[in-house]
Formats: C-alpha cells, structure tokens, sequence
C-alpha cells in the first residue's frame, strides 16, 4: 500500500523533473509532464481509495538527520478523505493543462510550469500524510512556493506580479503562525512527532486555546477566510485556469485539513472555538458571496465563491466543534459529516467551474463578462458543464452541493431543540446558509445568463469556438462527479464514519448511531431528485415529440418587437446585479464612474464605470501596508550601499553577541 | 619548542600590524603572503607529537596556496585593475594602528574569557587567531579597493585557520582541506570580480558600488 502511493507520487515528481530538463522543446514537456501527472495521480487514488473498504491504515518512519525532523507518513482516514479530491482533481486538471496550454508553447518554458504543477501535486499529497512537525512545514512551504511559480507564470504581466506578491506575502504570513504553532505544541510535548502530539492531548487550557488560535490564522491564511482571504481574488484570476482550478479546488483545502488535524491534537475543544469558526464561517460565506455579486472578471468572481464555500465548511466544522464542546454528539457528528463532505464537493464543482471559465477564456482571451455573451451556441459542452456546476454550487437539490449543505441544515435543526446556546447558533446558521444560497442563486443566474446567454457582445465573443476534446472530457468527468456524489449521498455516509470517528474521538459505534439519522432523509432526497430528473427528462422528450411536427424557426434572443435590436440593449454583469448590490451598498462600496446623457438627443458621450475593490484590502491591509513602509522609510538611512557598511554592521552584531554570551 | 612557537606567533601579529598600516597594496599582498608561510610552519612546531604526514601535508597545502597562489592571483589582479596604492582609507594609517592595537587588548581579553576543552600548544595562540579574524573584519570595513577587501577576507580567514590549528590534532583533516578549497575558490572568484568591475567601472572602489543599491 505504501508503496503505491510512493511510487504514484515519483511518477509525478519524475515526469516533472523530467519535463524541466526537455525545457524548451515545449510540446514534449507539455505532453511529458501532464501525463506523468495523470498516471501518478491515478495510481494515487488506488491506495486512498482502498483504505475506504479495508480500513488499514499505511505508516511509514524512517529516522532524519534534521533536528527534531522524522520521515514519517500516515494514510489514515482523514488523509485519505483529502487525497481522494487531492488526486482525482490532479489527474483531472494535468490532462485539461496539456491542452489549455498549448497555445503557449512557442513563447513560455511549458517544461518549467509542469514541474511546479507536478511538485504541487507530490508536496499536497505530502502535507495531507505527514505525520512529523518538521516535515509538515517544509512539504506546506514546497507547496506554497509551487504554487506561487504557478500563479506567476504570465509573469511578465504587471497585474500577475502584484497577485504574486500578494499571494507570496498572505502564504508566509499564514506559515509564520505555523511555524509558533509548532514550536508551541513541540516545546508543550518535546518532539516534533504527530504521534507524540496525539498521545499528550493538550489539557492546559491556555495553550490549547493559543494553538487554536495559531492554527486558526496559520491555516485560515491558506484556506480563505473572511479577513485573511485578500490572496485569492488576486491570485487565482492571475494563474492559468488548470492551476486556479487546482488551487481553488484542493490547495485551499489544505488548511482545512491542517485545522482538522491540529484539532484532533487538542482534545475537548471549548465553546467559543466553535463559536468563532461559526461567525467566520457566516462572515466569510455571506462576504463572499456579496462581493461575488459586484465582479465583472468571471475568475476573479469564481474566487470570491470559493471563499463563501469555505465558510460553509468552516460553518460544518464550527457546529461540529460546538457539538464536541457541549456534549451534544449528533452535532459533532453532522457537523463535521457536512463540512468535510463540503471540501470534495466543492473541489468537484468549483473545479469544473474554474475549467469551464479557462475553456471561456481560451476561446475569447477575455475575463470581462461584459464583452462575452451568446457562448451557448458556439460552445455547448462548455455551457452545459458550466451549467450544471452552477446548479452544484448553488446547493440547489438534485446535485452534490446540496447534499453537504443539507448535513448542515439538519445539523443546525438538530441544535434548535436544545435549551443551551446551541439554539440560537443552530438559527443562525440556518438563516446564513439560506441567505448564502439565495445570493449564489443570483449570482450564478447572472454568470450563466451574461456569459453563456443572449447574443454576444464583441467580436472575440463572435467569434468563440468550443475547446479541444481533452478539454471538454475534462468537464465532463468533473460534471459527472458532481451527480455521482449527489446519487450515492447515502451510501457515502456510511465511508465518511472512520473519518468522522478519527476526528471526534468517539467509537466508530457511536457515529454510525448518530449518523443514521440522515440516513433516512438523504435516501428520499435521493429519490426526489431522481424523479426530479426523470420528469425533466420527460418533459423533454414531450417538448421533442410536439415539434417534431413543426417547423422550428430560429431568431436573435431579445427580439420582441425592436426593429433594430443591438447586443447593447441586453441586462449587462452589472445592471443584472444592481438592486442587489445597492442593496448591500455599505458592505461593497462600489465605486462608480457615470456620465449621463442629457436632453432627448445627448451629444456627449455618456459612461458608467463602476469597480468593486476588496473591502478589507482597501480598509485594512493597504492602510496598515502602508503605514508600515512609511515607517520602515525612516530606516533608509541604514543602507548606505557600501560594502564596507554592511561589513561593520555584520562585525558589530557578532562582537556584541560574542562579549555577551562571553 | 615553545619559544618558537611563541615567536612566530608574535611574527603572526606583527604582520596583522604591518598589513594595517601599508598603503602599498603590493607591499599588503606580500605580508600577507609571510603570514600565509608563516601559518603553515606554526603546525609543523605546535604538534607535541613527532610529525605525521597529516600535519606535513596540511602545512604544505596551506603555504603553496596562501604563501604563493592566492599572492600571484591577487598580484595579476592587481596589475590588471592598474591599481598601486589605497588612496584615502576610510581609517587612516595612524588611527588604525591604534585601533589595531585596541583590538588586541580585547583579543587577549577574551583569549582568557574563552574556555578550552583541552591544552593548547600556547596560551597565546587563542588570542593571535581572535586578533588576526578581527585585523581581517577591520580591513574590510576600513579600506576603499576591492584588492585591499579581499585581503581582509583571507586574513579573517587566516585566524579562522590559526583558530582550527589549536584543534589539529581532534579535528578532522577533510574539514581543514574544506577550508582551504573554500579560500581558493573564493579568492579565485573575487579575482575575477575584481578584474570584471573594473572594466565596467573603471575603477575597484567598493564603496563606489553604491549605484547598484535598490
């Protein structure tokens, strides 16, 4: 078993070492690198998923000559639960990448950007099994540093060095946290072992609330919540749409198994953890979804969602937590079941849906939902996969995303019942999710309707053609995914109880007890939505077989009476989304540029320009940011630029702590 | 035996006061060079054992490359960077000789401050090392031309040298080879450095560099 997963995991790292050294001659790196990435990542699935059915649980150690380090590596449930979206999302994205980024191989080292691409694929798959301190740091800065080459492959772009920077600052930010939260569970236990950290069980409250609140910061920087999650609307627009899809699908999901893990660490969790987990979770997944609302760039868009998704699953976790703390079982179960079950969804459905806006972007070079339109025609395939993962993440009933979000829903009915703060928590969880769902409704109408509907609204949506057949079958494995999940809902609950049991700390007994409640309601769910499907099937074949007769005429969309329609006259990203985002004007502080037209025949040209900046990258990090040069400018006298300058300040530091220690 | 010793290290810092007060660079690259010689008799009379071909082979290396390599580089060097004097040091001649002089105080200050596992050949070889690292630092920091700075670089690595020669005996040859070859290439790159600068610049004033800060 053990060997599969290593073996899968120097295939990827090979083939990319591999694709590094061809270099130039892009066309073979392109196909050596991707396609070592899709074999290693298939074979990586077999030891995780086979875990599921046989249960045993695959260790290896090997000494390490690093202070305090250790080779040691553990698929247990938890890690196979995360290497099972890690792989399949992988192998998925490698084979779309090969075709996405062919376009680039006369002009960029494609050699180079499967070997980062491949790292990051071994170094998540290392994170989600490490079982040392050490080791988990250095695989998570591998990682974080992949991913950054990543993001900066247009480098030569000014707007992709900015999200680069950002990313790279928000990552070592996150992994400084880490780095005390570490040191403060090793020096609390005197190694840096996982296994170690696990038999000792922190029970000085204190520190257990410092390590969570370390670990809240040092993960929540990588996962995306609320005020940490500033990186991901600059970084993911920025990378190619295989590696946004990636990042947004899996790397961000790190964090939340790096949170899990370290939960796990620091048993009998108190209320308030959950608690703050449950008003990041709200925070995060109404933000996000509002500030959704009010983007033009359709990537940039797809980012703000994957923020409010990870403050559904921060949501789940936070009931969980709530569940452990005041001793109501169901909770924790649930609540963990729903948002760990949250984390393959969304990899699943914001996956496709990052794929199917690189298939966009590929075909017409624009982000800019205002200059695209009328795709539907041109590129069916696409609209329909990216249909049906906007139906997901909408958590709308017969596909995946309204599974996870219905363990949470039932989770927080379960919380009303009880007389302590649970009721009121379990309430406010029910109004966020819904309100979250509305919104993501009315985004995901306007997406679909600016982008895919009506007629196009320039030439490069005129002129769009569909994408490569990899590419198509890409989405469509993921779109498949998406309805697997949804149908065997019940039958993966009973897989998730080893993970849930590690996570609890209760018998797999007892969460099995608890989660038969959803049993039951999640079979009839399954079977309303496969009736769902089968009259929409019907109604179909109805609608084919009356016009089979008739003569079917086609017209331009929006043709109703004008004489001279234009694409213009269509509801644009932003009118669609306006009563909207007036509505919530005081959280998104929308700027707006206009110029009106006056009298009956304007001769002016008028304009309205509007742009939606981040609140928290405009309230808080760029006036902290730059107070902090500001200040830092009153050291620019240090650097004089003489050799001999920093020679002295090297001798007078070495001086000093030699007459010291002396 | 020990009164040699004691003599060549007295030769060792009076060549750390010579080099710090000469304003010829061909007279700096020459005394550094004795000193290289110098370092490598200091082993061949330090060891209390008779001699091993360690010890032989280590003092050999040690004055072919600091006695006679590094100086013929460092000369070519100079003659092609067309360089003679250092011309206004940051420190003068005079004052650096006081503060030389200030230096060794707390060389042997600290030479006694410093706890020994073991017997030394003399109790004055720990402050003669401390002193040659620091006369090497202060040449950096004190002097204009790259030439002068490179010097400065090989003295400190000189006392790092005599530093290990205390340890001889317990310490293990390859670390000694280590050191050297880490010396040899570094003098060979700042070399060509220095050549390359001054074709650029037209001139080897390190802290004229100030125009590549950011």
């Amino acid at each position: 078993m053990g060997i599969l997963f290593f073996t899968s995991l120097g295939v990827i790292q090979f083939s990319g070492l591999f694709a590094l050294a061809l270099g130039r001659q892009s066309r073979l790196a392109n196909s050596v690198g991707s396609g070592g990435a899709l074999v290693g990542a298939l074979i990586g699935l077999v030891p995780a998923v086979r875990l599921f059915f046989t249960g045993q649980i695959m260790t290896v150690y090997r000494p390490w000559n690093i202070p305090y380090g250790s080779l040691s590596f553990q698929i247990d449930a938890l890690s196979a639960f995360f290497l099972l979206p890690i792989f399949l999302l992988s192998a998925v994205c490698a084979a779309y990448g090969a075709q996405y980024l062919l376009p680039y191989r006369e002009t960029k080292n494609l050699g180079a950007s499967w070997f980062f691409f491949n790292t990051l694929v071994v170094s998540m798959a290392l994170v989600v099994t490490a079982r040392n301190g050490i080791l988990f740091l250095m695989t998570w800065e591998i990682m974080s540093l992949a991913s950054y080459f990543l993001v900066t492959f247009e480098h030569e772009k000014n707007q992709v060095q900015h999200a680069g920077w950002i990313y790279l600052t928000a990552t070592h930010l996150g992994t400084a946290c880490l780095l005390a939260l570490f040191v403060l569970l090793a020096r609390e236990s005197g190694s840096m072992d996982f296994d170690r950290f696990e038999s000792l069980r922190f029970h000085t409250d204190a520190i257990a609330g410092m390590a969570f609140v370390l670990a809240l910061i040092g993960f929540g920087t990588k996962a995306g919540f609320m005020p940490l999650h500033v990186w991901l609307p600059e970084a993911h627009p920025a990378a190619p749409s295989h590696v946004s899809a990636l990042m947004s699908g899996v790397m961000i999901k790190t964090g939340i198994y790096g949170l899990v893990r370290i939960l796990e660490f620091l048993t009998f969790p108190e209320a308030w953890w959950g608690g703050v987990l449950m008003i990041i979770g709200l925070t995060s997944g109404i933000l996000g979804v509002l500030f959704a609302l009010a983007q033009h760039d359709l990537k940039r868009l797809l980012a703000y969602h994957s923020v409010e998704n990870i403050g559904i699953i921060a949501m789940g976790l936070g009931l969980g937590l709530f569940g452990i703390a005041t001793r109501h079982p169901v909770l924790a179960c649930l609540g963990f079941a729903g948002g760990l079950l949250h984390v393959i969804n969304h990899a699943l459905f914001k996956g496709l849906l990052f794929l199917g806006a690189g298939a966009v972007l590929h075909a017409t070079h624009t982000r800019n939902m205002d200059q695209l339109g009328g795709l539907i025609t041109r590129m069916p395939w696409t609209a329909g996969a990216f249909a049906l993962g906007s139906v997901a993440i909408c958590g709308l009933p017969p596909l995946n995303g309204f599974i996870s979000e219905f363990f949470i829903y039932v989770c927080s009915y379960a919380a009303l019942g009880s007389p302590d703060i649970s009721g009121p928590a379990g309430a406010g969880i029910i109004m966020g999710l819904a309100m979250i769902g509305t919104l993501a409704v009315a985004c995901f109408t306007k997406v679909f309707g600016v982008v895919f509907l009506g007629v196009p609204r320039t030439a490069c949506a005129e002129q769009a053609h569909e994408s490569g057949w990899i590419m198509v079958v890409s989405m469509i494995i993921l779109a498949l995914g998406c309805v697997g999940v949804a149908g065997a809902a019940p039958w993966i609950v009973s897989l998730m109880n080893p993970v849930i049991a590690r996570i609890t700390g209760f018998s797999a007994g007892v969460v099995h007890g608890h989660l038969t409640i959803i049993q039951q309601p999640l079979e009839s769910v399954t079977r309303i939505s496969a009736l769902l499907l089968a009259g929409i099937a019907g109604l179909a074949l109805i609608r084919h077989r009356l016009l089979a007769r008739k003569a079917v005429a086609q017209s331009p969309t929006w043709d109703c009476g004008y004489s001279q329609p234009t694409a213009r006259m269509q509801y644009t990203a932003s009118s669609y989304a306006q009563p909207l985002t007036r509505m919530f004007g005081a959280f998104l502080q929308t700027q707006c540029q206009y110029a009106a037209p006056d009298g009956f025949f304007p001769q002016a040209q008028s304009h309205l320009h509007t742009h939606t900046d981040d609140l928290f990258t405009r309230r808080i990090y760029e006036p902290v940011f730059r107070t902090m040069v500001r200040l830092l400018h009153g050291l620019y006298w240090m650097q004089q630029g003489h050799v001999q300058v920093y020679v002295l300040y090297i001798a007078i530091t070495l001086l000093f702590l030699l007459v010291w220690t002396l | 035996m020990k009164l040699w010793t004691e003599t060549l290290i007295v030769l060792l810092i009076l060549t750390n006061l010579k080099l710090i007060s000469s304003s010829r660079l061909s007279a700096c690259i020459r005394i550094v060079a004795v000193q290289g010689i110098l370092l490598g008799v200091v082993p061949l009379l330090a060891g209390q054992n008779p001699l091993t071909w360690r010890i032989a082979s280590l003092a050999g290396l040690t004055m072919i490359l600091k006695g006679m390599v590094f100086p013929w580089l460092l000369l070519k060097a100079m003659r092609s960077a067309n360089v003679r004097r250092e011309m206004e040091p940051f420190v003068g001649y005079s004052a650096s000789l006081i503060v030389a002089a200030g230096l060794l105080g707390f060389s042997i200050w600290m030479g006694r401050q410093l706890p020994m596992p073991f017997a030394v050949a003399s109790p004055l070889i720990t402050p003669m090392a401390v002193f040659t690292i620091m006369i090497g630092l202060f040449a950096v920091i004190s002097r204009r031309k790259a030439v002068t700075q490179v010097l400065g670089y090989l003295v400190m690595e000189n006392g790092i040298y005599a530093f290990g020669l205390s340890f001889a005996q317990q310490e293990p040859f390859l670390i000694e080879l280590g050191t050297l070859l880490d010396v040899f290439m570094a003098v060979f790159v700042m070399g060509i450095t220095i050549f390359h600068i001054n074709r650029e610049f037209n001139h080897i004033d390190a802290d004229r560099l100030n125009a590549l800060r950011g």
